[in-house]
């Protein structure tokens, strides 16, 4: 019988061929946990162990606040230093736990558990990546493996040419439009068809990163020659196989849905739910004045996010009532955006430079939100209470909808500024 | 006393990220829901139960969501679904989460749980509600947590879990 990516990702981790539905105990090669996630996991990790199984496989990020914002974080990342230096892991402060990880550490064919709910973003790589809370963590981190039942698959197929305009952000706001907060709940949702196999892996980490607001246990996309490029350029070279990684043709799926995309146009999210999409076109008609424009986190902060943005500030001023905050998700795309000559231009134009790293995606420091206030982000979870006061208002949308509403100082459709 | 609540309850409702920047259980407890619903954190008792629909859960890995609800004294949440992570945290933890149909359990209703038998019994309205309680969350639950669980049987211990 064939099997889908992730059966296969998981026969390999087991050493037998498994199917959907089975329990497993599976090897892991490598198991994230961040400056938050971590802390939790340490008292529980010391009631079960005293050293983790493979130091080189364990990766601790700094990344949900950092440098600390007050007094509580800082303890919580005293408490994870001195575990990581106890254990000899060093910790990283470059950015994004599930950017760092595709730029350093993903490889195609992977089984990775990662302590944060992003965690699907990986499998834009070929890899299966999956999201768990700390105590699945500590087991991890000290037995090097973790169980699973062996999840079914939807297939995905995305068709037709993408319009001017529009980006994997727009067409993975539509599917989730479709599935709401709930329909990929348990599950891995495989993309394919044209449209994702012209999408580079950082377009493609996109709709990895957003299959976890539909509740999905990993998202996949099997590797092609865009994952060739892209380890290739982040030094990992790697050559594809369908064989080996390649759902078979005759793989059972739970489901396979069809989108054509040839039509669509830019997709906005509205508070507080993942679902409520609708079109910029039809948002812009209310004139919904914004106070704040985030265009970071692990969904949309990558080099080719901010050359759209910086195209169309080019032309463009920033509206002088709208905090407009950039976060290059990583210390690499910083560097990217230096060498482009972006970080000085986005200064000059008065948008605020974050170091790499959540930023205000989770409230917690850099950007909080208070009553009323709106804002356009480009993450990924637009949930009451999200980004500081429980009345402030997220939308989600595309760094160019960020950015055309960062000119204009309401939500704006942004083909008639790019 | 019931707490009903509705879908997609997310966990940056139940322990919002500005105050979930703690490790101690007892603190979180008091950060419970604290602006979804104020009330909750200062009113609840053990023994209490939470009712949800679809959903619960779901959002960030946070399992502070889980350790907040238990040390509150939650007895069990019952919902149609549970979002996965923090289906997972809970079979962790040993929190009861029980799968159930609950629009008809209301906030006063004397609910009783029979983990061998499966059933979500309202004693005041005089129904069984057939519920499920999966084998591991039993086994889980009786230990308080995989951690005790494992700390108790050794780490070699864990196939064991799945041989029930």
């Amino acid at each position: 019988m064939g099997q889908t990516i992730a059966e296969k990702i998981f026969s390999q981790h087991v050493g037998k061929k498994v199917f959907a539905g089975e329990f497993i105990i599976a090897k892991l090669d490598l198991v994230m946990a961040h400056d938050t996630t971590c802390a939790w996991a340490i008292d529980p990790f010391y009631e079960i162990a005293k050293k983790v199984w493979d130091k080189k496989k364990i990766f601790i990020p700094f990344d949900h606040a950092f440098p600390a914002p007050n007094v509580q974080m800082a303890k919580l990342q005293a408490k994870i230093r001195k575990f990581a230096n106890e254990q000899g892991i060093p910790i990283t402060t470059d950015g994004v736990c599930h950017q760092i990880m595709s730029e350093r550490f993903i490889n195609p064919g992977n089984l990775i558990l990662g302590a944060d709910s992003h965690s699907p973003t990986g499998g834009g790589l070929g890899a299966l990546t999956i999201g768990v809370g700390s105590t699945d963590a500590t087991i991890a981190m000290a037995t090097g493996t973790c169980w699973f039942r062996v999840p079914q698959t939807i297939r995905i197929n995305v068709n037709g040419k993408l319009k001017k305009g529009v980006f994997s952000k727009d067409v993975i706001l539509m599917i989730a439009k479709k599935f709401g907060p709930e329909g990929g709940n348990y599950r891995v949702l495989e993309y394919g068809g044209e449209t994702v196999r012209n999408f580079s892996v950082p377009a493609r980490l996109t709709l990895t990163n957003m299959s976890a607001e539909m509740g999905a246990k990993a998202a996949i996309i099997e590797p092609d020659v865009q994952t060739e490029k892209y380890l290739k350029e982040n030094q990992r070279p790697y050559i594809f196989d369908k064989k080996l990684l390649w759902s078979d043709s005759d793989a059972v799926y739970e489901k396979v849905m069809n989108f054509d995309v040839s039509d669509l146009t830019p997709q906005i999210a509205e508070p507080p739910d993942i679902d409520r999409v609708k079109t910029v076109q039809e948002v812009e008609k209310k004139k919904i004045k914004v106070d704040q424009v985030f265009i970071g986190s692990c969904t949309n902060c990558r080099i080719e996010d901010l050359d759209v943005v910086y195209k169309m500030f080019q032309k463009n001023d920033l509206n002088p009532n709208v905090r407009t905050i950039i976060t290059p998700a990583s210390k690499l795309v910083f560097l990217q955006a230096l060498a482009k000559g972006y970080i000085e231009f986005f200064t000059k134009k008065n948008a605020i430079i974050l170091t790499p790293g959540c930023g205000p995606c989770l409230g917690r420091h850099g950007g909080v939100l208070y009553d009323n206030e709106v804002c356009v982000s480009t993450s990924n979870r637009n949930f009451t209470g999200r980004m500081g006061s429980p009345r402030a208002l997220i939308y989600l949308a595309s760094p160019a909808t960020a950015a055309a509403s960062a000119i204009t100082g309401y939500i704006t459709d942004p083909r008639k500024y790019l | 006393m019931n707490w009903i609540f509705g879908n997609n309850i997310n966990t940056d409702l139940i322990t919002p990220g500005r105050y979930n920047i703690t490790t101690d259980a007892k603190e979180l407890s008091k950060i419970a829901f604290i602006e979804h619903r104020p009330e909750f954190a200062k009113t609840v008792k053990k023994g209490d139960f939470i009712i949800a629909g679809n959903n619960f859960g779901c959002g960030s890995s946070r399992e502070t969501a889980v350790t907040a609800l238990k040390a509150c004294g939650i007895k069990a949440v019952i919902a149609k679904s549970f979002a996965r992570i923090f289906y997972r945290n809970c079979i962790d933890q040993g929190l009861l989460s029980i799968l159930a149909p609950t629009d008809n359990i209301n906030e006063n209703d004397k609910l009783k749980i029979d983990i061998e038998k499966q059933l979500v019994l309202n004693i005041t309205k005089k129904k069984e509600i057939k519920a499920v309680i999966p084998p591991l969350m039993i086994k889980l639950y009786e230990s308080s947590g995989i951690i005790p669980y494992l700390k108790k049987n050794g780490l070699g211990s864990l196939k064991k879990l799945f041989e029930i």
